[in-house]
């Protein structure tokens, strides 16, 4: 009930106007994405970089967090 | 702004990435180890090739490595997801647009493609089909996730004629139904158990939702009061 000083307060953005989203989407989306990929599938159906070490590396983590493996 | 939600998500995910980290020791690797177990009693004999990384880095470094990398990663698109939905899905606060994202991410990005697919220990699989599984959960992920969008889309349209609660049920069910349509006609997992302990394989699945539950809980929570400082409290409309 008792807001103190609400004369003062800038007013909040309640949206964020798409365009301003849609760069960060872009750029962030496909590189967060690859994180994901290397994590769930980098050696195992698909390889970027030759050999297992990636996939034995983050084997536990492939299995637990429920992406197939092998 | 959406620079400053990005970090904060990635932050939040991070957290919850070693949270979950905590939770797969406790709950994971046993069952992994089990598995493993068996994989090696039933191994045909294989040249035994020497070990790229040990059982103690895997369940260890490696696992540490994977939930955070994923948590940041997760979290990071976390981050985008509360950008477009906040004030949009409804007229809902910082944190409880966070709370709604996390069950609705929990869900669609994990619950319902598991449900399909579920995760498997090793010993449980079949190399021959990895790609084709692999495959086949990621766009499991991706339709599941753009049915979530449309599900979310569509009870906001219709909150207009028909009120927020019918429209939510609306779109709830219509979610399900397209899912099950989904479900129905994407092949069944291709794996084989053979002998593998059914005890065991229950232990492991159930460890894998408590983990990735764990995670997201965590990433909902932590990022709605991170959020909030970025956009402030919910304004007070009173005239």
């Amino acid at each position: 009930m008792a807001t103190q000083a609400p004369a003062i307060v800038a007013p909040h953005p309640v949206t964020i106007p798409f365009r301003e989203i849609l760069p960060w989407v872009v750029f962030a989306g496909i590189i967060l994405s690859m994180f994901v990929y290397f994590v769930g599938a980098e050696q195992g159906a698909t390889s970027m970089i030759s050999g297992t070490w990636v996939h034995e590396f983050v084997h536990d983590g492939r299995h637990l967090l429920g992406f197939p493996c092998h | 702004m959406v620079r400053s939600l990005l970090i904060r998500g990635m932050l939040a995910g991070l957290v919850a990435g070693m949270l979950a980290f905590v939770v797969a020791r406790l709950i994971g690797e046993t069952p992994v180890e089990l598995a493993i177990g068996f994989e090696e009693q039933h191994a045909h004999e294989h040249e035994e090739g020497a070990e790229l990384v040990s059982r103690a880095t895997q369940s260890g470094l490696g696992l540490a490595v994977a939930t955070a990398v994923f948590g940041v990663a997760i979290g990071g698109l976390f981050a985008l997801a509360f950008a477009v939905a906040h004030g949009r899905i409804g007229s809902l606060a910082p944190r409880a647009t966070a709370a709604v994202l996390g069950v609705v991410g929990f869900v669609s990005v994990y619950l319902i493609p598991f449900l399909k697919y579920p995760a498997n220990p090793p010993a449980v699989g079949n190399p021959n089909t990895i790609g084709e599984r692999t495959g086949m959960y990621f766009l499991m992920i991706a339709i599941s996730v753009l049915f979530a969008i449309a599900a979310m889309v569509l009870r906001k349209r219709a909150a207009v004629r028909l009120g927020e609660w019918n429209a939510t049920v609306l779109a709830g069910a219509a979610f399900l139904v397209l899912i099950a349509v989904v479900m129905w006609l994407l092949p069944a997992a291709d794996v084989s158990t053979g002998e593998f302990p059914a005890a065991v394989l229950w232990e492991f699945r159930i460890a894998s939702i408590g983990i990735q539950a764990a995670l997201w809980v965590v990433l909902a929570a932590g990022f709605g009061p991170l959020a909030e400082r970025v956009l402030g409290k919910p304004r007070v409309v009173r005239s």
